[in-house]
């Protein structure tokens, strides 16, 4: 839903009769914006972007993330917002087949790409492999930090398959095939936070799902 | 009583939610779609003690989809509220920096948090005294610790005992403040209706939520609804409901509009909760064989102005080992920050630390092996109450783990094991966490076309709860799991416990039992051919269990191998293990996952986590997942959880004592044990960073 659908509400008493706003100040609802210097109204722009197969296109203020445009303009809820600044991982999804913390990515910078998130990964009611072995190997507890891990797992397994080295990857196997070591997975994995401390079940889940 | 086993209980289930979870179709507070919502970000303050004298906030109103600038002094009027903290805009007083003084409401989450930068806020500033000190003038005795402990105990005459000790060491433990992070930042949605108010909002208990909601806004229970059925993580700190809870309830009934609120990573430092700082003194002495003659254990730990928070550092110190003097205290400083609160083991997860490093100095004193040392003082009745343990299998946990850890081959030694740049140790510690139970109530259902149902008021945090509780009731019900659906985490169901003390499955289990066998007498009565209900509660089993004569604990012994680089100072953890004897496991699958999951956190505060207070504005500095560190992929390696059968009929009719805490118990003490064995460096504050070690390894070994 773009928020330029919103109706600018009237203002409301508070239940006791008091304004509630400082005395002597209207909420502006009647329609007139008047401007002070440093207050700057939205700025608009539109978007299209190919999410998990299906065509969009919406206008959105251009601060929105893509995590806030997923998550509150479109109901896919699956991306997460752990931390709303990078550091978790739980929000990551797929930008044009590359992992990348939504939270970080301003949608309007990303008009035309194909973003892939945890709602995209299975073929219908058939799981990925993934899915399949987070559960299987219960990787995951109370669940918030998955779809983020899932996703970062679909991009590093690629990132591998690509010849991209890690901190951890042997001189010798930059040059050929990387061999995917449990400290492989481990490094690779190290933006994905799990405070449920679900990692030794991770580790061997991607590494089944890989094989 | 108890459980006939027909084969769910004890079978690795797949977590029933597990589907949900990994397709991102489990939908967690802040992800309910509501039309016309409106968004709150919140106001905090930016001085640690003083009042707020104006919130300008007219230009701010001039922002399009902006409507409200919620204030001490427009804020509705809440009713009684036992928990200062949850005064929210009630007064102009800040207590703490951080504190909720307002909140601005607006359209989208992008307006809201813009029109937060732009509110002007004026206060009275006063000094204010924010560090715990062992020697803080304002320190006291308060009169119990929680939940409801004595804060004081003498047994025989300590200070004699300790005096006369042949063997004997006095060292003071520092833990840091430590935040639980939980991954879902606490959230809330508040619905008003023209009777009441709904709630999707992230706890470990909706009925918690549900009164103090309702006695805040003087409603009827009845007239609060909370539905939380997926709950990304809590660790204590979504056990009592929070300042934003109010504020997100208060925010929605003066706009006449449902309102998301979401705590920020951020602010969640200063608003959900945190375990106190600790400054632990231990006085161990000792006969030369080994066997404790005194034991003091002497905790100083902080809380608020808002509220007294007692964590009960040194209770394990009363019930862990034999000696028959012993002397336990605690004191509190009352200073300028955010009202401590639980987190994973409250009381345990510090104290232990301070027990199980002291119980290894002293060990190293008297030249005994420290499973031996722990062994020769395993009590045959709690040295507290004089009561038997309703299982105690502390000894098999240290002698198991040590067989298959390879401690017995160990040269006891500290600083000669080095591979390459890595000095090697290994180091154990003893855990310990009290089976308790409360009650709880759950309706069972059966209707011809629809099968079993079970409903109840509990939550699964990602504990594997309605697993457990689904497979509890399969076996209650005499029925394949398939056939039972368990529905929890709404208010509407039956009253139960929250998700804490690791009482959940105990408390919640036992009311799911007695509901499926008073349906399956029901349906012998009745036959399957018409649907049945019955509604549950266990008050007086609880009571019974309570009023027993028995201690009921769970015991476990944790492995650590520490490797430490000897230039940097860097320490790693390649292995550990933990052994665990805590009753019958409901489910191997997800009980691992929560002993794995509470070690990794102890790891976690053994080498990394610490809030650091800044003195000069009062508030925890490194409020973020940048600057507080958690434990990452890379942190763990090697991690087993194991667990020895033990029958325990008195804990519940499932014979299963709680685990969601046990695991993080102990665990940053055999880091710590493992680190000194490695390096021959004492590391007694937490965390062991790199520059606690990096100078103090021997000149010979670098």
């Amino acid at each position: 839903m773009p928020i330029t659908d919103i109706p600018r509400p009237l203002g409301k008493k508070l239940q006791d009769g008091r304004s509630f706003f400082p005395s002597g100040v209207a909420d502006g609802g009647a329609g007139r914006v008047r401007l002070v210097p440093g207050i700057e109204p939205p700025i608009l722009a539109d978007v299209r972007l190919r999410i998990n197969g299906t065509e969009h296109q919406l206008t959105i203020d251009t601060r929105t993330s893509l995590l806030d445009l997923l998550r509150e303009h479109l109901d896919l809820t699956g991306a997460k917002k752990g931390c709303d600044h990078g550091q978790c991982g739980a929000c990551t999804i797929l930008i044009d087949g590359r992992r990348a913390n939504a939270c970080l990515a301003l949608a309007v910078a990303h008009n035309g790409a194909e973003i892939v998130s945890v709602e995209g990964l299975a073929d219908g009611d058939i799981l990925h492999p993934l899915q399949r072995a987070f559960i299987e190997h219960d990787a995951f507890q109370c669940g918030y930090c998955t779809p983020g891990q899932l996703c970062s797992a679909v991009g590093m397994l690629d990132e591998v398959r690509d010849g991209w080295p890690s901190a951890v990857t042997p001189l010798l196997a930059a040059e050929g095939e990387i061999e995917l070591t449990a400290a492989e997975i481990r490094e690779r994995m190290n933006g994905n936070l799990c405070r449920c401390g679900a990692y030794a079940n991770i580790v061997p889940a991607i590494g089944d799902a890989a094989a | 009583m108890s459980v006939t086993v027909t084969g769910a209980i004890g079978a690795a289930v797949d977590r029933v939610e597990g589907r949900a979870k990994v397709t991102g179709q489990a939908k967690y507070a802040y992800e309910y779609r509501q039309d016309a919502v409106a968004y709150a970000a919140i106001l905090q303050s930016t001085v640690a003690k003083g009042a707020v004298r104006t919130v300008e906030a007219a230009s701010v109103l001039e922002l399009p989809g902006v409507h409200a600038v919620l204030w001490h002094d427009n804020a509705p009027r809440l009713h009684e509220v036992s928990d200062g903290e949850l005064e929210v805009l009630q007064s102009d007083r800040v207590s703490y920096r951080g504190q909720i003084i307002g909140a601005v409401i607006a359209d989208s989450y992008e307006t809201a948090r813009q029109a937060e930068r732009l509110v002007r806020i004026e206060y009275a500033q006063e000094p204010h005294d924010v560090l715990l000190r062992a020697d803080h003038p304002k320190l006291y005795t308060p009169e119990k610790v929680n939940p409801n402990y004595p804060a004081v105990t003498e047994d025989g005459d300590f200070d004699s005992a300790f005096a006369a000790a042949e063997v004997k060491i006095d060292c003071t433990y520092e833990t840091p403040a430590e935040h639980n992070n939980p991954m879902e930042p606490h959230a809330t949605l508040a619905i008003w209706e023209e009777n009441g108010v709904t709630l999707f909002d992230s706890n470990q208990g909706v009925v918690n939520v549900k009164t103090t909601v309702a006695r805040a806004f003087g409603l009827e229970p009845d007239q609060v609804r909370v539905v939380s059925p997926h709950v990304g993580g809590g660790f204590g700190s979504k056990g009592t409901p929070r300042p934003h809870v109010i504020l997100a309830v208060m925010a929605a009934q003066a706009l006449g509009r449902p309102v998301k609120l979401a705590v920020t990573r951020q602010q969640m430092f200063a608003l959900t909760g945190y375990r106190t700082p600790t400054i632990q003194r231990m006085r161990l002495g000792a006969d030369r064989d080994g066997r404790l003659t005194a034991i003091g254990h002497e905790a100083i730990l902080q809380s608020s102005t808002v509220r007294e928070f007692a964590e009960q550092a040194a209770l394990p110190s009363r019930m862990m080992y034999e000696a028959p003097h012993r002397r336990t205290t605690h004191r509190l400083a009352r200073l300028d920050v955010p009202t401590p609160s639980w987190m994973r083991a409250p009381g345990e997860t510090p104290g232990m630390y301070a027990l199980e490093s002291a119980m290894d100095e002293l060990a190293i004193a008297g030249g005994i092996d420290p499973i031996e040392l722990r062994v020769r003082n395993d009590p045959e009745v709690d040295p507290e109450t004089g009561h038997r343990f309703s299982s105690r299998n502390l000894v098999a946990c240290l002698r198991e783990g040590a067989e298959r850890f390879g401690w017995n081959s160990r040269d006891s030694r500290p600083g000669v094991h080095r591979e390459g740049r890595w000095l090697i140790g290994t180091g154990v510690a003893a855990s310990t966490y009290p089976a308790r139970r409360q009650p709880s109530s759950a309706r069972a259902s059966y209707e011809p076309d629809h099968g079993y149902k079970i409903q109840i008021a509990a939550a699964d945090i990602g504990t594997g709860a309605r697993t457990a509780l689904t497979q509890i009731a399969a076996d209650a019900l005499e029925v394949p799991v398939e056939e039972v659906e368990v529905q929890i985490g709404d208010s509407s169901f039956p009253e139960a416990f929250l998700a804490g003390g690791s009482m959940g499955n105990s408390s919640w289990g036992s009311a799911v039992v007695k509901a499926c066998r008073e349906l399956r007498a029901r349906m012998a009565e009745e036959g399957s051919e018409v649907p049945l209900w019955v509604e549950v509660d266990t008050k007086a089993e609880a009571a019974a269990a309570s009023a027993e004569p028995l201690a009921k604990h769970g015991f476990g012994a944790q492995f650590i191998e520490a490797r430490v680089d000897v230039d940097t100072g860097e320490v790693h953890v390649p292995r550990a293990l933990g052994v665990f004897a805590v009753g019958r496991i409901i489910n191997p699958k997800t009980a691992r996952s929560q002993f794995i999951g509470g070690m990794t956190m102890g790891i976690g505060m053994a080498l990394h986590e610490e809030s650091l207070i800044d003195l000069e504005f009062g508030d925890y500095l490194n409020h973020d997942l940048a600057g507080y560190h958690v434990p990452t992929n890379p942190d763990i390696e090697q991690l087993e959880a194991i667990w020895l059968e033990e029958d325990d009929p008195h804990v519940n009719p499932m014979g299963a004592k709680g685990i969601g805490e046990i695991g993080i118990v102990g665990t940053a003490a055999a880091v710590a044990n493992a680190v000194h064995h490695a390096t021959g460096i004492r590391v007694r504050d937490l965390p062991i960073r790199p520059d606690k070690l990096v100078g103090a390894v021997p000149r010979g070994n670098r």
